[in-house]
């Protein structure tokens, strides 16, 4: 296996993801696979080829740096989970 | 002579002729098929959210402003959108856990120009989660059956779009398309499907999956719809930077233009022994009808088609890695229970929210843009990609358009390939690349294999999208293949127009 389980918990730990150790077997051997068939790149040439982020090779316009969005707070935070007078809850972080 | 015409079948082109000259209203129209969506969705579940008394209003809106001179071809036209587009006050849920309660506070472009156009929202449509699955399997919501054969899947991301055109529960869907989400259900439930090409129609407001890689695009019964539907949908948008700021042709122009010298390039790999004879028999009946338009079929390479499968296994996990961290439990989406501190918070939120697919793409891209294998990984793949540009450029240089399946056969059974992503990937090994070299695809269906659809694949120059749908229509005013109905389709209610 190309990928240990040991290597999916610490990149589960970067993602953010909760793999339970009961499962990390499985899914560090279906994450081998997927990475020993993405290693057909390898077979490709690609010195000096330049990456390709946009597929016509466009840059991002760029916008007048002027307010152009009204205020939408209310409307934002109605979706929201937890809020307080305009704040979002989170567990407290100081204590 | 007799010019009924059966909503189960129609295209939105004949019903806003039929709208136009008075012999049915919009409300008619919603009416008739939101109760088809009630009679038939519970077998089919290509609709997780349907928008009835909002949708009566809307077409009443419609038929006063037709009355008024007012209208559009689109205006009173009933519509699905997929559930990855946001609809102000409408659950947008990309068939996730993750978001099943979030409801935007904005529409998207997409939605808004259809709206503007007068288009009816009859609800949205079932999909894989976070459009990542090629079966509709990975629903929060449960799979979407295929309406030819509900043992088998529609295909995905857009199959409960795709799945509904065929169910005859409206004309017209919405669908988005990263790796062949549009094309592949279009292939499987044999409806017409466009990939426009990457910034011809605005991402603004469409849940972002990769997005280099995303675009949205219309599904349809017919090519001429699919060119009215886009001519409302295209258009750069200051709220989507990569929308590209090009000139928009009216897409219904010259579409009946004949097709005599066009050029198709056929590429060796895709008619490979690989390619199940089966499909390839369908193909080139398919082709041989385009050349007796007088099209000219030309041999051409991708050299790297099947590398493109490992460079969009690459860069649409890392895309979709940095797009799904937003989802955090604190502003909008899941939020665990009773979270210990704010890091308990984050990782509860996402492991309850995801389904496993989406984990395993975000725990992929994760590993592909961590320190030490960016470069081995995902700088690669972006280097892979600009080869593959490049090897469609070299084709482009010899031909107009190129040719081949949409998807390597027809639909399989329900589970048949749930246990094994590696199988599920193979899946869009037609599709993807034109994703990677963000060219426009068109999925158009080429008749029955033991009464299931497949579809031919036309892949165009960039921008030229018109070029794809005149020769789609040239086939489609020679053959019936898009009229064929699934078994399922059985009339709930009469046909409209009667004798004449």
């Amino acid at each position: 296996m190309s990928v240990t389980p040991a290597d999916v918990a610490q990149v589960a730990q970067l993602a953010r993801l909760d793999i339970p150790d009961t499962a990390l077997d499985a899914v560090a051997e279906r994450f081998s696979r997927i990475l020993d068939m993405v290693d057909e790149l390898k077979t490709v040439a690609t010195e000096g080829v330049e990456p390709m982020s946009n597929p016509h090779d466009m840059t991002q316009r760029l916008r007048a740096d002027t307010v152009t969005e009204t205020n939408h707070r209310e409307a934002l935070q109605a979706v929201a989970p937890a809020v307080e007078d305009g704040y979002f809850l989170v567990p407290r972080v100081i204590d | 002579m007799t010019d009924a015409i059966d909503f189960d079948s129609a295209t939105a082109t004949e019903l806003s002729q039929q709208l136009a000259e008075g012999k049915c209203s919009s409300r008619e129209l919603t009416e008739y098929y939101l109760k088809r969506i009630d009679t038939l969705n519970p077998a089919i579940n290509a609709v997780i959210t349907v928008c009835a008394d909002e949708a009566i209003a809307v077409a009443e809106a419609a038929d006063r402003r037709r009355a008024s001179g007012d209208a559009t071809p689109l205006t009173g036209i009933p519509l699905l959108h997929k559930d990855i587009f946001c609809t102000q006050g409408v659950r947008t849920s990309c068939a996730s856990k993750m978001l099943d309660n979030f409801v935007p506070p904005y529409d998207a472009t997409v939605v808004s120009k259809l709206n503007a156009a007068g288009t009816v929202t009859l609800g949205k449509t079932n999909m894989d989660e976070f459009a990542m699955g090629s079966s509709n399997e990975t629903s929060f919501y449960g799979a979407t059956r295929n309406p030819w054969d509900t043992e088998c899947i529609p295909g995905g991301s857009s199959g409960g779009s795709a799945a509904a055109i065929a169910a005859g529960f409206a004309p017209l869907s919405t669908g988005t398309d990263t790796g062949g989400s549009i094309r592949q259900p279009a292939s499987l439930c044999g409806i017409t499907g466009l990939k426009p090409t990457y910034g011809r129609v605005s991402r603004r407001g469409i849940i972002a999956f990769a997005s280099s890689l995303d675009q949205a695009g219309p599904m349809t019964r017919s090519v001429e719809d699919c060119a009215l539907m886009l001519n409302a949908m295209a258009g750069v948008d200051a709220g989507d930077s990569t929308s590209a700021d090009i000139e928009v042709p009216d897409f219904r122009a010259g579409l009946a233009d004949d097709i005599k010298g066009l050029r198709i390039g056929l590429p060796k790999e895709y008619f490979s022994d690989d390619l199940s004879p089966d499909v390839a028999a369908r193909i080139q009946a398919a082709l041989a009808e385009l050349e007796a338009e007088g099209a000219i079929l030309v041999d051409i390479e991708l050299p790297h088609t099947r590398q493109g499968i490992a460079t969009y296994y690459v860069i649409a996990p890392a895309e979709a890695s940095a797009n799904l961290s937003r989802y955090d439990g604190v502003r909008f989406g899941h939020r665990c229970e009773n979270p210990a501190d704010l890091q308990n918070l984050y990782v509860r939120s996402r492991s309850e929210g995801f389904g496993e697919e989406v984990q395993r793409r975000i725990l992929v891209g994760t590993y592909a843009l961590s320190s030490g294998f960016y470069d081995a990984y995902f700088k690669k793949a972006q280097q892979v990609r600009r080869i593959i540009h490049q090897d469609f450029k070299n084709a482009f240089d010899k031909v107009d358009v190129i040719a081949g399946p949409a998807a390597p056969g027809t639909a399989y059974k329900l589970g048949a390939k749930a246990a094994d992503p590696l199988a599920m990937y193979m899946e869009d090994v037609y599709t993807l690349s034109v994703n990677l070299a963000g060219l426009p695809g068109l999925s158009i269906p080429a008749g029955l294999i033991n009464e299931l659809p497949i579809g031919l694949q036309l892949i165009g120059r960039a921008f030229d999208e018109s070029t794809l749908l005149r020769a789609g229509h040239r086939l489609q005013m020679r053959t019936d293949w898009h009229r064929a109905i699934p078994p399922l389709s059985t009339k709930t209610s009469p046909t409209l127009g009667g004798q004449a």
